[in-house]
């Protein structure tokens, strides 16, 4: 095992460089340029702008840039905003925890709700529970989430008036009110995030079930005389995990995908609402991208 | 010489033998098809849509882009079927303009993914050894790739260029279908290639090379009709999420400048109003849904109906 998890890791340091690389390389070869603003402003000389170019060395070669950012990163040192002059891993991690805590939540919510549901459907394949998950499904993935997240405003915010609809990290009840504001204020985003995704796990859960059911080692199982919970629970869910769970992990840069979407509607402090203020701001954070790319 | 005045007949019989079980296989297929009772139904909502956003314009000729401020707001009415916005432009004329650019980038970014997707995992699965491991971890890379943060990155920083060079239309259309198609060929190539890889061993390929076929003309004539059903599917499932990738882009404000109004670009104009006029937000929301549930199922329906091992089971 040790043995294995050392090939993989060695194997993905490539991919890394790779990834790396075509970032960076967008990064350089885009029009943007950071020290635009120093440019229109007639009070700062040009050469001024020159040598803060130099000390950044944004001159230099593509290739020699990228090595110096490549050091730079695993040293820890992931630079700066230009817009609010905090260091960018400060920025990160200051944004990080909101976001964490809203995927995992989702995650949680739909792995509660594919499982169950996409065990009983493949347990029943055809008959009526299975064809109502099945449409529910379809229409859970063929709702985008940032259509998802505006129809539950309109409904609970708006018509209901039961949950608040901007997500705020500095509430200032304590106590128990403070937990219970943080729960209320969590419900939508987590809600839109883990249905969508809830939606195509119960897809995999479904399939994943219904391939292992029917195999001999089940039969064998009840055959031993395992109660008909125990088999399902040690031996055909288990074994149909596999394939869900590798889906799941494959996954995972998508789910970031819809943060960054469900962090806008809902205006959560989050990782995704970070990069698209900093997109708007023409404020290219070097640094944005490890997480996403660390995290795999 | 008598197998050379026989051979033009054999060949005839051959052709006829070969042209029936060709047009019943496809029969076949649109039969199991058509048995697919939501494909159908998808099927018809989609072609409905498409007919509106094709036609609509020629019948409803309200200007898209026509400001009275006096019927700001406004909901559903007979002059304004579908409400109008906070300008008072007509949101019926706006939603089938707007549907004509969500459904083109999606038919677009799909040719193009199902384009890099066939050439890159034909080129793989048929020549194998070192050209196939470079292009397989070619495919992992981009498969790590952010999507939707990096789709965000490019079309921010190059939007503006693009711009300048072909006008704001054909300049945003281009880059936003070349980078949704550019980073949604994976999963094709990954398919074509199994498919390749099994298919290039068999027999009828086999025959074709002993009989001289190029290496190109095995992959184009031979195999790949052979390996089109499950392109076929990823290629129907590709446009609905070329269409969320397109609605969510313009949703952020990333995508199409305000006066191409993308289904996409309406709801994120609408966002800001929900509470005062709903109507502006779910209608190009519902568009949206119900294109990308039409697809899906249509997609389903396919996957029942090109895949051989279902003939068995129903």
């Amino acid at each position: 095992m040790p043995k294995y998890l050392l090939r993989r890791t060695l194997i993905s340091i490539p991919v890394l460089a790779g990834i790396s690389a075509v970032l960076f390389t967008i990064l350089a070869l885009a029009p943007g340029d950071p020290f635009e603003e120093l440019a229109t402003n007639p009070n700062v000389p040009a050469e001024v702008r020159m040598n803060l170019r130099a000390k950044f060395g944004l001159d230099d070669p593509l290739p020699v840039r990228y090595a110096r950012w490549v050091v730079a990163m695993a040293r820890g040192d992931w630079g700066f905003s230009f817009v609010s002059r905090v260091d960018v891993d400060t920025l990160i991690l200051q944004r990080l925890p909101a976001t964490l805590a809203v995927l995992g939540s989702a995650l949680l919510l739909a792995i509660l709700i594919a499982i169950p549901i996409g065990t009983y459907s493949a347990l029943r394949p055809y008959s009526i529970f299975d064809q109502a998950a099945t449409t529910l499904a379809f229409i859970g993935f063929s709702l985008p989430t940032f259509f998802t997240g505006l129809l539950f405003i309109l409904l609970f915010s708006i018509h209901l008036d039961w949950l608040p609809f901007i997500y705020r990290a500095d509430i200032s009840a304590t106590g128990w009110r403070w937990y219970w504001e943080h729960v209320r204020q969590a419900i939508m985003p987590v809600a839109v995030l883990g249905l969508f995704q809830a939606a195509s796990m119960t897809r995999f859960m479904r399939a994943a079930v219904l391939d292992v059911v029917r195999l001999d080692y089940v039969n064998t199982a009840r055959a031993k005389g395992l109660s008909e919970g125990t088999t399902l629970v040690k031996h055909v869910v288990r074994n149909a995990l596999i394939p869900v769970v590798t889906l799941v992990a494959l996954q995972i840069p998508n789910i970031f995908g819809g943060a960054i979407v469900t962090e806008q509607i809902f205006r959560v402090p989050g990782i995704g609402s970070l990069l698209i203020a900093s997109i708007l701001a023409n404020d290219i954070l070097y640094g944005w991208l490890d997480p996403r790319i660390s995290y795999r | 010489m008598t197998a050379r005045v026989a051979s033009p007949t054999v060949a005839g019989k051959l052709a006829v033998a070969a042209a029936e079980p060709r047009s019943s296989l496809w029969r076949e297929t649109s039969r199991r098809f058509r048995r697919h009772r939501l494909a159908m139904v998808g099927t018809v909502i989609l072609l409905a849509m498409v007919v509106a956003v094709l036609a609509g314009p020629l019948a409803w000729r309200h200007p898209i882009n026509e400001i009275d401020f006096k019927a700001k707001l406004k909901s559903p009415s007979w002059s304004h079927p579908l409400g109008t916005d906070d300008l008072g432009q007509d949101l019926l004329a706006r939603m089938l303009y707007g549907g004509r650019i969500s459904l083109a980038v999606g038919i677009a970014a799909m040719l193009i993914a199902i384009s890099i997707g066939t050439a890159v995992g034909a080129t793989s699965g048929y020549l194998g050894g070192a050209i196939d491991h470079t292009l397989m971890r070619i495919t992992d890379m981009f498969l790590s790739l952010p999507g939707l943060p990096l789709l965000l990155l490019i079309v921010y920083l190059f939007r503006d260029a693009l711009r300048k060079t072909l006008g704001p239309e054909v300049g945003v259309f281009i880059l936003i279908v070349a980078v949704i198609g550019g980073l949604r060929w994976m999963p094709v190539a990954r398919l074509v290639r199994a498919q390749f890889l099994s298919l290039r061993e068999k027999e009828f390929v086999e025959s074709a090379r002993s009989l001289g076929a190029s290496p190109l003309r095995q992959m184009v004539r031979h195999i790949l009709p052979n390996s089109m059903g499950p392109v076929i599917v990823a290629a129907t499932i590709d446009v609905a999420a070329a269409i969320i990738a397109e609605s969510t882009l313009s949703f952020l404000g990333l995508g199409f400048p305000p006066d191409i109004p993308t289904w996409g670009r309406i709801l994120f104009d609408a966002k800001d109003n929900l509470d005062f006029a709903p109507h502006w937000a779910l209608f190009p929301g519902t568009a949206i849904f119900l294109t990308v549930l039409s697809i899906n199922y249509i997609g389903d329906g396919l996957r029942d109906a090109l895949d051989p091992r279902k003939v068995l089971g129903t």
